[in-house]
């Protein structure tokens, strides 16, 4: 059995996303890429201005780029690859 | 029935002489937008650079970049984020000067600037008189705030392609995207088009 076999289809990803992708992350912690400290993405620095397309999450600790987004021509594109880690609580179980 | 349009009566001319790009409002400010914090570069530890697809790279201190000969210009400056102001007063360098001597077959330039902002640009954009790199702004010394020491200057293209704090160009064979280029901001970026993402 190779690992052809074992993988799954990407959609079985859904789940994970799910709880991943929460209506509210400005709670979710980060760890960041440049200098390793870990804080809540809503103690961290955003530039951002009115109308202007797009904003950048900087590290509180070391003003490195923890993600950028883009709203226009109908989407939203995030990067997060200044993050090493995005962490939210995982809900909890139904009883 | 008497219809009055408070709309109408005393309409102004909302393209200024039409020089006012679509989608875009007028301000008497400078607003200042910048993607992360304001490096402060002592002017002893600066340079400027001409690198990549070159025969041989050139790198000028801040003094030989003074010593350079400058232009004066006044330019329309329009930002993605809706805002022009008109007659802004420059002086610069033109990168027709800077580029003088330099044998490159690129056709494509990646501005890079301290706090690690990139942004490209097709090579004949910033040569025919059309691209500087400014040291001053409306008659004194460019403020950090607004790209100083030095900021490259494409006044035909949306504000994000004049690159704040710039330190040099590379030259490239082919495109690549800049930053925000690479999160969805227009390859091109000409007001007069409204290309302010890619697709537009």
């Amino acid at each position: 059995m190779d690992e052809t076999e074992l993988r799954l289809d990407g959609n079985a990803v859904a789940g994970i996303l799910q709880e991943m992708f929460v209506p509210e992350l400005t709670a979710a912690r980060g760890r960041c890429v440049g200098c390793g400290e870990v804080g809540e993405m809503g103690a961290q620095h955003l530039y951002m201005y009115p109308h202007a397309p797009g904003a950048v999450l900087r590290c509180r600790f070391c003003e490195g780029v923890l993600a950028v987004m883009v709203r226009g021509g109908g989407r939203v594109r995030m990067a997060l690859h200044g993050l090493v880690w995005l962490e939210v609580p995982q809900p909890a179980a139904p009883a | 029935m008497r219809i009055i349009s408070r709309g109408f009566r005393g309409r102004r001319d909302r393209t200024e002489g039409g020089r006012l790009p679509p989608g875009q409002y007028l301000v008497r400010d400078f607003p200042v937008l910048s993607a992360g914090p304001t490096p402060r570069t002592k002017l002893t530890d600066w340079s400027f650079s001409i690198t990549g697809e070159v025969d041989e790279p050139k790198t000028w201190t801040w003094e030989q970049f003074r010593s350079l000969p400058t232009e004066t210009l006044t330019r329309d400056i329009h930002c993605v984020t809706k805002w022009s102001k008109l007659d802004t007063a420059w002086e610069g360098v033109s990168v027709d000067t800077l580029l003088e001597g330099v044998e490159t077959a690129a056709e494509y330039v990646m501005a890079f600037s301290d706090g690690d902002y990139t942004t490209n640009l097709p090579l004949e954009d910033l040569t025919g008189g059309r691209a500087w790199v400014a040291f001053a702004y409306d008659g004194a010394p460019l403020e950090p705030q607004h790209g100083g020491p030095a900021r490259l200057l494409v006044p035909h293209l949306y504000l994000w392609k004049s690159a704040k704090w710039v330190r040099g160009l590379r030259l490239m064979n082919d495109d690549e995207p800049g930053f925000w280029e690479t999160y969805g901001y227009h390859m091109y970026g000409d007001p007069w088009r409204e290309q302010r993402y890619s697709g537009d």
